[in-house]
């Protein structure tokens, strides 16, 4: 059986940046396992600007930002596999997979990298009544279908959900030729970036309906149509409201979750809030050595928290294969969350572990504006820090620094809280 | 005569009013910050952005496949449509490099269209 220190699941951004981070904290045997033919992940598709900007300092389309992180791996040598599937990651680290150049394949690790990545939320997940005619997709599938097959969905497009993929793919097809009727969002607010609706809706008249959601799909062999209702502050639609557009696809884009089947089968616990593994500071998973970073342990909004996420993690796992840390990822403080806070990612912090800065994650539950985020140690503010609005749509993170830490030592709790920011 | 633009420097996404009266800017009201009226002041004077699309490429083997490409800079925001309907009959043979020029002076703009993606 194949022996390394570190295989990392996943090719994308969390994993490249995880493998070469362990790598250049001196672990060197180390696997990148990735499901498609080549390494990038999603990024391979975001053939659209504006990643980058923390980490490069240049606004870079998603192509050139994954090949920094491939160029890196192939400069460090480190050993990846194409066309390779996982099939189960087992609680003593023997990974299993398949791929066509290798068949079935039996590998052992003494840390592994969960690095999957999310899905989609489909069709099925929104129970939207109808039949099931062709022209229905989700928005990064015909992102796919565009920018690496060149292929057309359609030709007049009706849009469910303004996360950014859909905005995005609104002004793709806009380009290439189709009419984009309508983007409808059920939620009262926009989950995507106020720049991608004004670059990818508003430059192109695109109208964005809030408070609203498909009713009814039309057409049975292809889409001919749907009717988009308004909805009241439960979600449900207010009869009299609804419009018809006649169309020929629908594109939903409507949240994005982890994709955790194999830490659900290695028995990995998982948060219910975000979908994604419960991590401590160290990103170490409940089972020991077994790590997480990227959207696989939570949905981020930028690529580059997530390339700086994974780094943490892949120096975590080096640790862990150097035998310097924690072999049980026992819990340390849990982090307790205010009004508002949804999750925060670790959701433990041992004190006595955090030898340098640890970001701390997190999202709001709602819109909220004039507030600050307040870090409570032993329920005495350490951080606050001012934050004109707040959307859950944006990633939140506080930096608590080991020197915080030791000043309240022993920290016996830690606390997030959001507060009115005055005048 | 007025404009209305969303700032996209924030999650905040002030509504910023640009009052223009024969092209030179009265004034800019409703940004929280210097950003808001900086962008405002491009937007309604010189609006400009990076064009991203994908064009067929042809591999070694015969195979077609697409590479992503941009303009290399912004160009003016009239233009956009402009540089895509250039891009329509562009096709290229693999290899191509990042930063290759798949389409040179697009749409007169004087921006060459480079890939964005190595492709062999």
């Amino acid at each position: 059986m194949e022996q390394f220190d570190i295989i990392v699941i996943g090719g994308g951004p969390a994993g490249l940046a995880a493998a070469i981070a362990a790598y250049d904290a001196g672990v060197h045997s180390i696997l990148v396992l990735e499901r498609e033919d080549r390494l990038g992940g999603i990024l391979n598709q975001c053939i659209h600007n504006g990643f980058g900007l923390h980490t490069f300092g240049e606004e870079l389309t998603g192509p050139e930002y994954a090949q920094r992180y491939i160029d890196r791996l192939m400069e460090r040598n480190i050993a990846y596999r194409c066309g390779a599937a996982v099939l189960h990651i087992s609680p003593e680290k023997t990974v299993t997979a398949v791929s066509r150049a290798d068949g079935l394949m039996t590998l052992q690790a003494n840390a592994v990298i969960l690095a999957m990545g999310c899905r989609e939320r489909s069709r099925g997940a929104l129970n939207i009544p109808g039949y099931r005619p062709a022209g229905i997709y989700s928005a990064g599938t015909a992102q796919r279908l565009v920018n690496i097959n060149g292929l057309m969905p359609g030709k007049r497009v009706v849009i469910l959900g303004s996360g950014d993929i859909g905005l995005i793919m609104a002004r793709r097809l806009t380009l290439e030729g189709a009419k984009v009727e309508v983007v409808a969002e059920l939620m009262p607010y926009s989950g995507g970036l106020k720049r991608n609706i004004v670059q990818c809706l508003d430059d192109f008249g695109i109208p964005l309906k809030l408070s609203h959601t498909v009713v009814q799909i039309e057409g049975k062999e292809r889409v001919s149509g749907v009717v988009i209702a308004q909805v009241d502050t439960h979600g449900k639609p207010i009869a009299g409201t609804e419009e018809h557009y006649d169309c020929d696809t629908l594109l939903l884009s409507c949240g994005l979750i982890p994709e955790n089947e194999l830490s659900r089968a290695l028995g990995v616990t998982l948060s219910p809030v975000t979908n994604g593994p419960v991590v401590t500071e160290q990103l170490q998973t409940s089972v020991p050595g077994v790590f997480a970073a990227g959207n696989v342990l939570h949905v981020h909004d930028l690529v580059d928290f997530v390339s700086q996420e994974a780094a943490s993690a892949g120096r975590a796992a080096a640790a862990y294969v150097a035998g310097g840390c924690i072999k049980t990822p026992d819990a340390g403080v849990a982090i307790m969350l205010g009004s508002g806070v949804r999750y925060s990612v670790p959701a433990t912090v041992d004190p006595t572990r955090v030898t340098d800065n640890l970001t701390i994650r997190f999202r709001v539950g709602s819109v909220m504006k004039n507030r600050r985020v307040c870090l409570y140690l032993n329920d005495t503010p350490v951080l606050r820090r001012k934050r004109p609005v707040m959307a859950p749509g944006e990633m939140e993170q506080l930096v608590l620094t080991e020197a915080m830490l030791q000043e309240s030592a022993p920290v016996k709790t830690i606390r997030i809280e959001i507060e009115e920011a005055g005048a | 005569m007025k404009r209305v633009l969303t700032c996209i420097g924030c999650p905040l996404g002030c509504q910023i009013t640009v009052e223009l009266h024969d092209a030179q800017i009265i004034s800019v009201t409703g940004n929280t910050c210097r950003r808001g009226s900086e962008y405002a002041r491009k937007e309604v004077t010189n609006p400009t952005r990076i064009v991203t699309s994908s064009v067929p490429v042809t591999g070694s083997c015969g195979q077609t496949a697409m590479v992503s490409c941009k303009t290399e800079h912004d160009i003016p925001k009239s233009k956009v449509f402009d540089v895509i309907a250039g891009l329509k009959t562009v096709r290229v043979q693999a290899p191509v490099k990042i930063g290759d020029v798949l389409l040179k002076n697009a749409a007169g703009t004087g921006v060459d269209v480079i890939a964005t993606k190595n492709v062999f």
